[in-house]
């Protein structure tokens, strides 16, 4: 381990969310998942650390991090906005909320250069019958056209 | 308005995350705040959806001739209907008559979807005095081998899309020896089409944990796994509280009811990688590895969690087992027709005028779920196509509608009800891009064990694009039929294995698209920026 104040961070959040998930079979998708909620995202560092923790190979630990869609490597935007791609959004245009990001400067899988959002894609929200949708920061909206995805993404839907 | 004789009137405003992401938070509010204002004597009661999702957010106002609804209610219609005396039932242009009694949803057969949108998801009372732990109590004056052979005899096939006989996987579990056994819950559904279980799992969420509890008993199993994907926020959260709930009441953990048997249940989060919902992957997934799917045999039931057998289905067939237990077998079995029993829960999404839950017994036919019940189109369009069983199934044309919705009839027209998903497209839709999609999100999402889907799905994309291009149709036609039979006979999984139904059946149904030259949707790449390559390739 390094010395630097951050990786004694690091080490010591992922020590401590292995230890609450100790009793548990397979913990490494419950831990990864609290290791994320707390740092915003799965930090290089946290690797090692987990292995070691968890008798895993580090070579184990990368691979399911960079499976799952869900872990990031890198933090995300204060909020992130999710369209879904599916085809029941697609069938009612979802890709024209692609388009409307794409223009306003937040392609998909950025974060805008000021850190306050980032734009991703997704691939069902279980809303299929009131598509489009989108998702941010957890709170699904339905009937999304572009003029409520502006809103959504400057951050002026209420609620 | 301010009647102070009236009595406090309980109003019904729905949780569901579709009613909320048109407004139910709101309306909620706006009702409580008239109420809180002393304007209006009431308690609102936040309800599962009943499924009328273009109807949503629907206001239901319990009256002597039954429960009133409202809706589409929005936030500021809140004021009128008070003032109209909403509360009373009085009429009101939103008002939509005693929702039992509308056409659409008086005309369903309802069973497994019976409570949802009628109870509070989370009151152990309501639960139990709609019916609620009927199916448990009468699991448990059996003996194990007797549940099994209650489940088989119903009929009952797994609603997850395969159609396993559930009663079959479950005797095979029960005659495997070890003294630790696994109940796991499949609720990583993530077809596009399907809400059923999210909407079962936030709008009843103890008939679920009743099915898991009665297969623990059928089966042996002291743990279950319930896997949820991360996609369904308030589906995980709506059920971590009833497991929590159902333990206080004796319903989880040790002794349950006093009968000796022995289950704990803890939900598990997914980490939105589609594939987790194949059932060996979710394995893979719950032991905390990459979830790659694994090759069968040995299949779950002998070999399944940590190599323990294990019961593996998806939330509808679990869900369903509670009122097969408490009506018996046969009246389950009386509904539905040929090999496909008892009902089937149909979500009709996508540009659909009215979308929404509709359970009904197999046999209905497509025209009537997408025309009568569904009204068509939300744009207004021609109806083209509708996809039928989530990205893997087929895209048929108007001119196969009238298909019975029967596992067998399905299958012989080279299609599949799957989960019974239908999403309707108007005649805008490109096919040619719907089939290059179906290839595309089998590229990104594999979980690159297998090279048929791996490497077949990337090439093709490339072969659709070809041919879309003009570049030697015909020689590129001919590869993308045998790609297409590579991938259906050498694919562990139905991943690749059906990918090619989607693509095969918009190139049977609808060449003209890959002439080129219909590319009235802005076709944008699935695979986003910052790529994730891991697995795929």
């Amino acid at each position: 381990m390094t010395t630097s104040g951050n990786d004694v961070t690091v080490e010591s959040v992922v020590r401590g969310v292995v230890a609450r998930h100790r009793g548990e079979r397979g913990a490494l998708l419950p831990v990864l998942h609290a290791v994320q909620a707390e740092l915003g995202h799965v930090p290089q560092e946290a690797v090692p650390v987990l292995a070691e923790e968890l008798n895993l190979s580090r070579a184990d630990v990368h691979g399911v991090v960079t499976f799952y869609h869900d872990f990031r490597r890198e933090p995300a935007g204060r909020t992130t906005v999710r369209i879904c791609r599916a085809e029941a959004c697609q069938a009612l245009g979802a890709d024209r909320l692609v388009s409307y990001a794409r223009e306003s400067g937040l392609p998909l899988g950025e974060t805008a250069a000021d850190g306050s959002v980032t734009v991703e894609q997704v691939f069902c929200l279980g809303n299929c019958a009131l598509g489009p949708s989108v998702e941010a920061n957890g709170r699904l909206y339905g009937r999304v056209g572009p003029a409520r995805l502006g809103s959504i993404l400057n951050g002026t839907v209420s609620s | 308005m301010n009647n102070p004789a009236h009595s406090t009137a309980t109003v019904y405003v729905p949780r569901d995350s579709a009613a909320r992401s048109v407004g139910a938070d709101e309306v909620a509010q706006a009702l409580q705040q008239a109420a809180a204002r002393g304007d209006f004597a009431l308690d609102v009661v936040r309800n599962g959806s009943r499924g009328m999702l273009w109807l949503e957010p629907l206001v239901e106002v319990v009256t002597p001739e039954g429960r009133v609804g409202y809706g589409p209610v929005a936030p500021e219609d809140v004021d009128s209907l008070l003032a109209a005396g909403m509360l009373d039932g009085a009429d009101h242009p939103l008002r939509l008559g005693v929702v039992d009694e509308l056409p659409w949803l008086a005309r369903q057969n309802r069973v497994t979807f019976a409570r949802v949108g009628v109870t509070d998801p989370l009151s152990a009372e309501d639960y139990e005095a709609h019916g609620g732990l009927a199916g448990l109590r009468a699991a448990l004056e059996l003996a194990p081998a007797d549940v099994v052979a209650e489940v088989t005899a119903s009929g009952l096939r797994g609603r997850g899309g395969a159609g396993f006989p559930a009663g079959i996987k479950w005797k095979t579990v029960l005659e495997c020896a070890d003294e630790l056994k696994f109940v796991c819950c499949n609720a990583d559904e993530g077809d596009s089409g399907t809400f059923a279980d999210r909407m079962v799992m936030e709008g009843d969420p103890f008939m679920l944990i009743e099915g898991m509890t009665i297969a623990a008993h059928a089966v042996g199993a002291s743990e279950g796994y319930l896997y949820i994907r991360s996609e369904y926020p308030d589906a995980v959260a709506t059920m971590r509280r009833a497991i929590g709930i159902a333990r206080e009441h004796g319903w989880l953990g040790r002794n349950i009811l006093g009968s000796g048997l022995h289950f704990d249940l803890h939900v598990r989060v997914g980490a939105g990688a589609y594939i987790c919902g194949e059932e060996t992957s979710m394995l893979e997934s719950l032991e905390g590895k990459r979830g790659t799917v694994r090759a069968k045999p040995p299949i779950p039931a002998v070999e399944g969690l940590f190599g323990r057998p294990t019961v593996v289905n998806n939330v509808l067939t679990l869900a369903t087992v509670p009122v097969v237990l408490a009506e018996g077998a046969q009246a389950y079995e009386r509904l539905g027709v040929e090999r496909s029993r008892g009902t089937q829960v149909f979500q009709l999404g996508g540009n659909i005028a009215r979308g929404g839950i509709v359970e009904t017994a197999f046999g209905i036919t497509l025209r009537e779920l997408v025309e009568d019940y569904g009204g068509g189109t939300h744009s207004g369009r021609p109806v083209r196509t509708a996809q039928v069983g989530g990205p893997l199934g087929a895209y048929l044309p108007e001119s196969m509608f009238d298909l019975p919705m029967d596992y067998e009839a399905f299958a012989a027209a080279g299609a599949m009800v799957g989960h019974g998903g239908v999403v309707v497209f108007d005649d805008s839709v490109d096919m040619a891009a719907q089939a290059r999609f179906a290839m595309e999100f089998c590229a990104e999402e594999s979980c690159g064990k297998c090279t048929p889907c791996r490497v077949g799905a990337v090439r093709g994309v490339e072969v659709i694009d070809r041919i879309v291009a003009g570049t030697h149709r015909d020689e590129n036609l001919a590869l993308l039929e045998d790609l297409c039979d590579l991938m259906t006979e050498g694919s562990l999984c139905a991943m690749g294995g059906l990918t090619p139904l989607p693509v095969r059946s918009a190139l049977t149904h609808f060449p003209d698209d890959f002439l080129g030259g219909r590319r009235l949707l802005d076709i944008q790449p699935v695979r986003a920026t910052g790529p994730k390559t891991e697995g795929t390739a």
